[in-house]
């Protein structure tokens, strides 16, 4: 299937965005007022704005943006419908609990209450993105059982070195919970790619060239019935990340674990630099989630391949 | 909207192709007047890019594929056109977030409504036949029409109520009908000629059908051509003989 930079964007930076609004909205329910003001508001404002980034980022591939309002009509069928109506409906309690928990002396009770509803509809959003592809019959990588587990919990580990990060710009690098919750989704994430890939490799193909066309006795493509490239064969046939498919799944693991091995060294300094290893963290994790769903994209293969000379999917 | 109409009902019509692989010769005519019709009708414009350029592309709703089947002597290569199968359970239909892309409750017909469709494309990526293309130029999903255009239209001539790339095929290798009605020519076609459907066991149940190429008889045409040095050497009439004076003096 064809990375589009656009899904690309998209699917990452509002997973980041949304893992760290759950991870925020768990915070608030857990321990109340933010502890900081600026801490809350700037962390707040990071989730939110990777959100609508990555939503604003999700039209750019649109034939026309203009009607993207239309997408909110068929939640009763369509994943990607679904997906738009919690994305939008997931600001409204986001929006109240980001206000209620940076003021002072907010009611607790309403506190907890909409940081557990911004962090279920945050995660229900995320749920949806990857349904959007894991419905798909067409592509039987992305039918795998890890799908929907591996987008979210790219989502928290990313969110979550967000949120390390964050909480050790404004000095509070000391919270052994957060290092602890960071590196351990950091681990799950490569754990989860690892049974991912690891299950669509051994994938046996299901449906061939003769179920495609009907025909027995071998069938085989002797003319296309185009002379360049066609919309099926640069949207579905890619290709290009075959070759380097082994390199850019080390480049993923490698930087997870780069990302986790920063996390602990920002926890152990702390300090002034403590800061600096936590941004990198991010870099690396978000690195990590970009070639990763570039992967997930390249090296799916959809059915029609069979109708283009592939003998089997 | 993109929730699918109930086609479980007794009479339910269900418009579409039957398409014979043992007739098509692969001339491309139904691709072309296709692309006539349908660049001036429901789907217009039908874009191409740079069609006269190094590297032409563009929007096609058929498009004839070229397969070979068989080994050795029994090789043979046919041509496979292939377009929408207008399917009883459309996944690209559900899929649809704007309800752009519908399923006819009155003939079966999958069209998209080209003044609601965002062009997400994800239409195309739910389709196992590659049937839609998405127009760069246009910004909306294009797909066969089942020319509705023109099968229902008074203004042309009752013989010509028929899709385009069924008006057009010389072999007669296009048919169009009522899928729904077993009593119809097609159904009567398939039924008779064993016809079938394009990957089955994902179930989203195609309208339009393929007839098998017919079985081939082990040698060419059943003839053994007699070397031409032997013609004289027949039963010994008297044109046989001629012939054989003839082939002589010419030689």
């Amino acid at each position: 299937m064809h990375p589009a930079y656009s899904v690309i964007l998209f699917t990452t930076a509002s997973g980041a965005g949304y893992g760290l609004l759950a991870l925020l909205g768990l915070t608030g329910a857990n321990h109340g007022s933010a502890s900081d003001f600026w801490f809350g508001a700037v962390s707040m404002l990071v989730a939110l704005g990777l959100i609508t980034v990555g939503l604003l980022a999700s039209t750019f591939h649109l034939g026309h943006p203009e009607r993207a309002w239309r997408a909110f009509s068929q939640w009763r069928s369509s994943w990607l419908s679904r997906e738009g109506v919690l994305a939008v409906a997931t600001y409204i309690p986001a929006c109240l609990f980001g206000l209620l928990w940076v003021m002072p002396d907010s009611n607790e009770t309403l506190l907890q209450l909409l940081g557990v509803i911004t962090a279920m509809l945050a995660m229900v959003t995320v749920v949806c993105t990857a349904m959007i592809y894991a419905s798909l019959a067409t592509v039987r990588a992305w039918r795998h059982w890890m799908v929907v587990p591996v987008y979210l919990i790219f989502s928290l580990s990313t969110g979550a070195a967000l949120l390390f990060a964050l909480a050790s710009v404004f000095g509070r690098t000391g919270i052994p919970a957060l290092g602890v919750i960071t590196i351990a989704a950091l681990t799950l994430a490569a754990i989860a790619k690892l049974i991912y890939w690891a299950g669509i490799d051994s994938m046996k193909p299901i449906y061939t060239m003769g179920d495609a066309t009907g025909l027995a006795g071998g069938v085989r493509q002797w003319e296309l019935p185009h002379t360049s490239e066609n919309y099926i064969q640069s949207e579905m046939g890619f290709r290009v990340a075959r070759k380097h498919g082994q390199k850019l799944r080390m480049i993923v693991g490698g930087c997870l674990v780069a990302a986790m091995v920063l996390v602990w060294i920002a926890f152990a300094i702390g300090g002034s630099t403590g800061p600096v290893f936590a941004l990198l963290a991010v870099v690396l994790a978000g690195v990590a989630a970009v070639v990763e769903r570039w992967l997930f994209f390249a090296q799916a293969k959809h059915v029609v391949s069979l109708f283009y000379g592939e003998q089997s999917v | 909207m993109t929730t699918l109409p109930d086609t479980t009902r007794p009479g339910q019509k269900k418009l579409g192709l039957v398409i014979d692989l043992d007739t098509c010769v692969g001339c491309q005519a139904c691709a072309v007047s296709c692309k006539e019709w349908n660049t001036q009708g429901y789907s217009a414009p039908l874009t191409d890019l740079e069609p006269y350029g190094p590297d032409p592309t563009g929007a096609w709703l058929n498009r004839i594929h070229g397969y070979e089947t068989g080994e050795g002597d029994n090789a043979r290569g046919l041509h496979f056109p292939r377009s929408c199968l207008h399917c009883e359970t459309p996944a690209c239909v559900t899929v649809c977030p704007t309800g752009a892309s519908y399923k006819r409750e009155e003939d079966g017909i999958v069209l998209v409504n080209p003044d609601t469709c965002i062009g997400c494309k994800l239409c195309s990526w739910a389709c196992p036949y590659g049937a839609r293309e998405y127009d760069q130029d246009d910004g909306v999903m294009k797909k066969c029409t089942l020319c509705v255009d023109r099968i229902y239209n008074e203004n042309l001539e009752p013989e010509d109520r028929k899709p385009a790339c069924v008006k057009a095929c010389p072999t007669g290798a296009r048919h169009f009908g009522d899928l729904g009605d077993e009593n119809s020519d097609v159904s009567k076609l398939v039924k008779g000629r064993g016809g079938f459907d394009l990957l089955p066991q994902m179930d989203y149940k195609p309208v339009n059908k393929y007839l098998p190429p017919r079985v081939r008889r082990d040698k060419a045409g059943g003839v053994e051509a007699t070397p031409l040095e032997t013609v004289g050497s027949g039963d010994g009439s008297l044109a046989e003989r001629v012939f054989s004076w003839i082939d002589e003096a010419l030689s």
